[in-house]
C-alpha cells in the first residue's frame, strides 16, 4: 500500500476544471484524435465542430464552426476543420461532437484540443 | 346473435375460457404465465381457469352474465407450451380484450393480471412471465417523464455511460456528513450520487436539511469541476401528500434529479410522481427495493421484465436493471432482454433472452438502466461492454471504499470509464483486453493504480437462482 495522497481540486486551481467525456485522461495526441473521428463516422453520425473560451464551458451552447458536416465521412476533412477552428481560436476548447440525428441528440461529444484555463 | 339461457351451477372453466383457435388481435394485452397446477388438474382446465380468474369469471355461473356481452369482455387462454427443461409446470397464453382496463392505469392492469388469480387453489404455483402492451395502451400511459435522450441534453453527457454512486453507510449519518459525501464523490468525477433507498427522513436525518446539504455540495462540485452534477433525492414517503411535498422542495432548491421506490411505493404513487416529474422538469430515478420478493422464485411471482414494462408505462428516467457481474442475482442473456425492454423503440420476441412477446413501444421515451451493486473498478470493462453508453453505472463501495478517500474513488471510477470508452472507441475487445487498458490507464492516474490494487481479488461467482427456462436435462 503506498502512502495516502490527497486529492488536488479546488475552485482556485484552473486544472480542477474538466469537460466531460475524455477530460479526465491526458490530452488527446494526433492518432488518438484520428481513430475517435473515425469511430463517429462509423456510427453514421454527422461531425461538428464547436468551440468555447475555457472559462465559459459550462454553458451548453459553445460557438459553433461553420455548420455541422453532413453525410461527410472523410476522416481528414473531418480532422482539417477541427484544425482550422484551433488555429483560429488557439485559446478555446475545440469540441468534436457526432450528431445522431435518428436519436436526435449528439452520440457522442468530446474535446480534442484543450485551452489553456485561465481563473 | 346467439340466444343464451341462465344455467346456474359450476362449469368447468375451459368451457369458456380455453379457446385454442382463437387469434390473438393487435389491440389484446397478451400475457404469459408458468402454471404449475395441482396433481390431477389437466393443463387446458388450469389454463382457462388463470385465465378467468384474471378476466371476467367467478368460481359460479351467475345471472348476471346474461346482461353483458361476455364474448366481448372475456379473456382467452389460447396457447399452451411446454417449458423447456422443467416437466411440473408449463406456459399459458392469454388475451385479454384492451376494454378491460382503465386507460394509462398500470394499477387496473396489474390489480387483474396478478390480482386473487395467485392465490388460488386450483394451482401450486403462479408466475407472469411476460405481457405485450399492445401500442394503442402504451399511449395512454405517461412513461418516462424525460426519456434517455433529454436527460443527456440536460445533463450534457455524451458518448459515455454515466457515474453514481449510493452514499454510505445507508443509514445514521447526519445530513451535514452526508452531503460531505456527497461532494467528496462528485468533486472526484461522477456525476451523480443517490440517497440509498433506506433514506427517507429518519431521526437522524430529516429530509429537509439533508436536501439543502446536499444541494450546497451540488453547487460547489459544479463550480470546482465545471460539470453538470446531481444527486437523486429520495421523496419515497409515508403519504403522496408527503411526497409531494418532499418533491416541490428539492425543486425550488434548484435539484436536477430526484428518486421514488415504485414497488415499495406503489404504481399509484409512481405514476402520480412521474407525472409531476414531467410538469415540472425533474428528473426521476427509480429504485426496486422489493422486486426480488417477486421476481426471484422460478416458479411463483412476476418476473423482472414485467416489473420492467410496468415501470416504463408508468413512469421513471432511471430503473436498476442489475449489473450481471455484481454482487446481486441477474442472469446475463435475461438482463440484456430486460435492458432492451427498458431503452429500445421495438423489442422483437426473442426466447433466448427469455422475451416471449414483441413490444412496441412507439415514441415511449426510454430508461437508463442502473448497474448498482458490489461492483468496482475491475468489472468496468465488462460493464461497459455488457451496458454500452445508455446505462449509469453506480459504483457505492467500489468509490467510498477507496483508500484514500471519496474523491479518489470517484476520479478512479471516472479514469477507468473513460479508458474503457476510448479503447471501445478504437476497436478494442473490452472483456478480453480490460486488464492492459485499465494498467495503461493507471500509469497516469494514481488513484486509479490504488483501486486496482484495492480490489483486485474481489469476485462474486454465485449461481444465479432465477435461470432462464432452457432445457438441461
Amino acid at each position: 500500500m503506498s502512502e495516502m495522497q490527497d486529492y488536488r481540486s479546488s475552485l482556485s486551481d484552473p486544472k480542477s476544471r474538466k469537460f466531460e467525456t475524455f477530460s479526465y485522461l491526458p490530452e488527446m495526441t494526433q492518432d488518438n484524435i484520428y481513430k475517435q473521428v473515425k469511430y463517429l463516422v462509423s456510427k453514421g453520425w454527422n461531425p461538428a465542430i464547436e468551440h468555447s473560451e475555457p472559462e465559459q464551458a459550462f454553458n451548453h451552447f459553445w460557438y459553433m464552426w461553420k455548420l455541422p458536416m453532413f453525410g461527410e465521412a472523410d476522416v481528414d476533412k473531418i480532422l482539417a476543420e477541427a484544425d482550422a477552428c484551433h488555429k483560429a481560436h488557439p485559446n478555446h476548447h475545440i469540441r468534436l461532437v457526432g450528431y445522431d440525428n435518428y436519436k436526435q441528440s449528439q452520440g457522442t461529444a468530446m474535446v480534442i484540443y484543450r485551452g489553456p484555463i485561465k481563473v | 346473435m346467439a340466444k343464451k339461457t341462465y344455467q346456474a351451477g359450476v362449469k368447468e372453466y375451459r368451457e369458456t375460457y380455453w379457446d385454442p383457435n382463437y387469434t390473438p388481435k393487435e389491440t389484446d394485452i397478451l400475457a404469459c404465465f408458468k402454471v404449475t397446477p395441482q396433481e390431477g388438474v389437466p393443463r387446458e382446465e388450469a389454463a382457462a381457469a388463470v385465465c378467468a380468474e384474471s378476466s371476467t369469471g367467478t368460481w359460479t355461473t351467475v345471472w348476471t352474465d346474461l346482461l353483458t356481452d361476455l364474448d366481448h369482455y372475456k379473456g382467452r387462454a389460447y396457447r399452451i407450451e411446454d417449458v423447456p427443461g422443467d416437466d411440473s409446470c408449463f406456459y399459458a397464453f392469454v388475451a385479454y380484450p384492451m376494454d378491460l382496463f382503465e386507460e394509462g392505469s398500470v394499477v387496473n392492469v396489474f390489480t387483474s393480471l396478478v390480482g386473487n388469480v395467485f392465490g388460488f387453489k386450483a394451482i401450486r404455483a403462479l408466475r407472469l412471465e411476460d405481457v405485450r402492451f399492445p401500442i394503442a395502451y402504451v399511449m395512454t400511459c405517461g412513461g418516462p417523464p424525460n426519456g434517455i435522450q433529454v436527460e443527456r441534453d440536460k445533463m450534457n453527457k455524451y458518448g459515455r455511460s454515466l457515474l453514481g454512486c449510493t452514499i454510505k453507510p445507508k443509514l445514521g449519518l447526519s445530513a451535514k456528513n452526508y452531503g460531505r459525501a456527497v461532494y467528496e464523490c462528485l468533486r472526484g468525477g461522477l456525476d451523480f450520487t443517490k440517497d440509498d433507498e433506506n433514506v427517507n427522513s429518519q431521526p437522524f436525518m430529516r429530509w429537509r436539511n439533508r436536501f439543502e446539504f446536499v444541494m450546497e455540495a451540488i453547487h460547489k462540485a459544479q463550480a470546482e469541476t465545471g460539470e453538470r452534477k446531481g444527486h437523486y433525492l429520495n421523496v419515497t414517503a409515508p403519504t403522496p401528500e408527503e411526497m409531494y411535498e418532499r418533491a416541490e422542495f428539492a425543486k425550488e432548491l434548484g435539484a436536477p434529479i430526484i428518486m421514488h421506490d415504485y414497488l415499495t411505493g406503489g404504481f399509484c404513487a409512481n405514476t402520480g410522481l412521474a407525472n409531476w416529474c414531467r410538469k415540472n422538469g425533474m428528473l426521476l430515478h427509480i429504485h426496486r427495493a422489493m422486486h426480488a420478493v417477486l421476481d426471484r422464485n422460478p416458479h411463483h411471482g412476476i418476473h423482472f421484465r414485467v416489473l420492467t414494462k410496468a415501470l416504463r408505462l408508468s413512469g421513471g428516467d432511471h430503473l436498476h436493471s442489475g449489473t450481471v457481474v455484481g454482487k446481486l442475482e441477474g442472469d446475463r442473456h435475461a438482463t440484456l432482454g430486460w435492458i432492451d425492454i427498458m431503452r429500445d423503440k421495438f423489442i422483437p420476441e426473442d426466447r433466448s433472452r427469455g422475451i416471449i412477446f414483441d413490444q412496441d413501444w412507439g415514441s415511449m421515451p426510454g430508461v437508463f438502466p442502473v448497474a448498482s451493486g458490489g461492483i468496482h473498478v475491475w468489472h468496468m470493462p465488462a460493464l461497459v461492454s455488457i451496458f454500452g453508453d445508455d446505462a449509469v453505472l453506480q459504483f457505492g463501495g467500489g468509490t467510498l471504499g477507496h483508500p484514500w478517500g471519496n474523491a479518489a474513488g470517484a476520479a478512479a471510477n471516472r479514469v477507468a470509464l473513460e479508458a474503457c470508452i476510448e479503447a471501445r472507441n478504437q476497436g478494442a475487445q473490452l472483456e478480453k483486453e480490460g486488464k492492459e487498458i485499465l494498467t495503461n490507464a493507471a500509469k497516469h492516474s494514481p488513484e486509479l493504480k490504488m483501486a486496482m490494487e484495492t480490489w483486485k481479488e474481489i469476485k462474486f461467482e454465485f449461481d444465479t437462482v432465477d435461470k432462464l427456462d432452457v432445457a438441461h436435462k
